[in-house]
């Protein structure tokens, strides 16, 4: 059983949500990323996306935006984040999703991508602008490897659509809160609760929703309704802010994650 | 008959996009499926093409330049006679007509050279919609006149200053644009680049150029031509001129791409030419990327050349040798577009003086009875300012 999986599982049986935190590889440098990790999940976090930075992030907002360019400025490249994964796999245990555009992917190869990350304790990958009408390569390499495949839904979707998307995901489902690109937002998209509603009438596969949420409040009232919620641009910015200032960097990052794990184990 | 229901001509093409766009581009594909198949949307373009965009346009002999270089006969396709000045009309008018079939009321575009922006703010002037066009800070800048054109047509031009600071990164953000506002909001792409339908309805739209070429060609020769020339960025002039031949093998199709300073350089953007396989604003197609699949910024004199990737039926000429594909430098260019001023009168835009350097190349090697037929995508106006600097020490 995937570890993804198991941590769903074994959440569900406590009746408890994941929180699952989004950071980018090599953001600022690839030397802080496994302090990072450690420190996320010391504070509470129950799963992580791990960004591969790419230049031309079409599904990402400005925060999302200048943390792949922090990380590719510094010289992150997937094979560089690979060989960084035996040093955070020392510090911390909780299952790692990567989060990466595919031509990234396509380049590295998608068989070896596959092997090289469940090799390296990479648990699945959630690909953006791979939807899983193009994704036929990766879905059979990923299910001989037990390498969960996670797509997204979003309010757009139609009945169609998430049919073909549920089945093809493995791990979770990405519900994407709102329309629009990754980043803060005033308040949780009134756009969540009828496209949870409508994908649970495909799927009891495990949901996770990301996009849009960004504080304790809004982590709470999206984990009344799904299984994970996702924050990435929020705690993004709190290491851009901080980006000059390793130590504080570390403290700011574990205070804000203990904030928003707490908030989705309050719901 | 390629592409196949999803896009893909062979390997290339495709729909790599976020969720939120799919259900959108399906929508656009079947809306597009249904107008196609109506004589009365036909009708409707067929009227604007004529009375507002002035097509027909000439197939005109270049005496003087074929005399000048001694070789193959030239004939120019006048698409810089079109209503504002390029191709980029025959497409958004077509999509413009779609658009309002569709029942959306905004407009978002990205422009390169700001022809396409200025092709899009048009339509939606005289169609009433909304509109937004998204340009790159460093385009901006050197296509100063289009981006006055398109506020005096009434559209906002929204300055991009993320990645490069061109077309890309343009397409980058109203991509985003459009996942946010999908609801209300067409996207009218340029090229024939992006994803299924992209690239299959801009070469529909635009193969009007190729299907006028093939009869005024027997009009004046009785026959066809021996090579077919036209400038690569995106790639929506020559296949629209390529399209309609693609059947009849015996005419050569030849691509030029933007060939900068020079291949070994790196700054240029040559995707087909020194490209690998990638995938690119949703298609999989030829990409200027580097080892670990990071898009590389490219370099041209012509901002609608600028651009890392191509349109993805272009890649599968290239694979199939239907088409070959070459480059000219911007110095090559700038000679082409001082060339065709002097001898014929006619200022090139720097995107099409492209192929006419090649021709500069080619004709004098061919025989007199053989035929050239150039795509003269657009009107050189709007380099003006850009070629001044070029060429200050000899103004």
């Amino acid at each position: 059983m995937n570890k993804i999986d198991r941590k769903f599982a074994e959440l569900k049986s406590q009746g408890k949500k994941a929180f699952m935190p989004f950071i980018t590889a090599g953001d600022p440098s690839l030397k802080h990323t496994p302090a990072l990790i450690e420190k996320l999940e010391s504070s509470g976090a129950d799963l992580l996306e791990l960004g591969i930075p790419f230049s031309d992030p079409v599904a990402d907002g400005p925060s999302i935006q200048r943390s792949s360019l922090r990380s590719l400025d510094s010289g992150t490249t997937l094979g560089k984040i690979l060989d960084t994964m035996s040093q955070i796999r020392a510090k911390a245990d909780i299952p790692i999703a990567f989060m990466s555009y595919y031509n990234v992917i396509l380049r590295y190869g998608i068989e070896k991508f596959v092997k090289d990350a469940v090799e390296a304790g990479v648990d699945g990958t959630i690909i953006p602008d791979l939807p899983p009408d193009e994704a036929a390569d990766l879905i059979s390499v990923a299910r001989d490897n037990d390498f969960a495949t996670i797509f997204l839904l979003t309010p757009t979707s139609t009945d169609q659509r998430m049919e073909v998307v549920s089945k093809a995901s493995t791990g979770f489902i990405y519900c994407v809160s709102l329309t629009g690109v990754t980043g803060a937002r005033k308040q949780v998209s009134e756009m969540l609760a009828p496209t949870l509603d409508k994908i649970r009438k495909h799927s009891d596969k495990p949901v996770a929703v990301g996009f849009g949420v960004s504080t304790p409040e809004q982590a709470e009232a999206v984990a009344k309704m799904a299984e994970g919620v996702i924050v990435g641009s929020a705690i993004v910015n709190v290491i851009e802010a901080n980006a000059d200032n390793p130590e504080k960097m570390l403290d700011e990052v574990g205070r804000f994650t203990k904030k928003l794990s707490d908030a989705v184990k309050k719901a | 008959m390629l592409p196949d229901e999803r896009g893909h001509f062979g390997i290339y093409g495709g729909r790599f996009v976020p969720e939120t766009l799919m259900t959108a581009l399906l929508e656009l594909e079947e809306a597009y499926i249904k107008a196609k198949a109506d004589s009365k949307f036909h009708e409707e373009l067929d009227y604007y093409l004529q009375e507002y965009a002035g097509r027909p346009n000439p197939l005109y002999y270049a005496e003087k330049l074929t005399e000048y270089l001694g070789g193959a006969k030239i004939y120019l396709k006048r698409e810089d006679l079109n209503h504002t000045g390029s191709h980029k009309i025959n497409n958004t008018l077509g999509q413009a007509l779609l658009a309002r079939r569709m029942g959306k009321d905004r407009i978002i575009a990205e422009t390169g050279a700001g022809q396409h922006g200025v092709a899009v703010a048009t339509v939606a002037a005289i169609f009433g919609f909304d509109c937004e066009v998204y340009m790159g800070d460093e385009d901006i800048e050197r296509q100063a006149i289009n981006v006055f054109r398109m506020k005096l047509l009434g559209t906002k031009v929204v300055p991009v200053s993320s990645g490069t600071k061109t077309l890309k990164d343009a397409i980058n953000e109203s991509f985003r644009d459009w996942v946010t506002n999908v609801h209300n909001t067409y996207l009218m792409v340029g090229s024939v680049v992006c994803a299924h339908p992209y690239p299959v309805m801009v070469r529909d739209f635009q193969s009007v150029i190729g299907k006028e070429v093939k009869t005024q060609i027997m009009e004046k020769e009785g026959r066809l031509p021996d090579y077919l020339l036209a400038c690569v960025g995106g790639g929506s002039n020559s296949m629209g001129l390529f399209y309609p031949f693609y059947e009849d093998k015996e005419v050569k199709l030849v691509g030029v791409e933007a060939g900068g300073l020079g291949l070994k350089t790196l700054k240029h953007g040559a995707s087909l030419t020194a490209g690998t396989r990638g995938v690119l604003h949703g298609s999989m197609c030829h990409i200027l990327q580097d080892d670990d699949g990071q898009i590389m910024p490219t370099h041209s004199v012509s901002a609608g050349l600028d651009y890392p990737g191509v349109g993805p039926e272009h890649s599968f000429f290239k694979e199939s040798n239907r088409a070959e594909y070459v480059s000219i430098t911007d110095e090559e260019a700038l000679e082409a577009f001082k060339l065709l001023s002097e001898q014929e009168g006619i200022i090139p835009a720097l995107e099409s003086a492209h192929a006419v350097a090649h021709a500069m190349k080619m004709a004098p090697k061919l025989d007199p009875s053989e035929i050239i037929v150039i795509c003269l995508s657009g009107r050189g106006d709007k380099d003006v300012q850009t070629v001044i600097k070029l060429l200050s020490e000899e103004i």
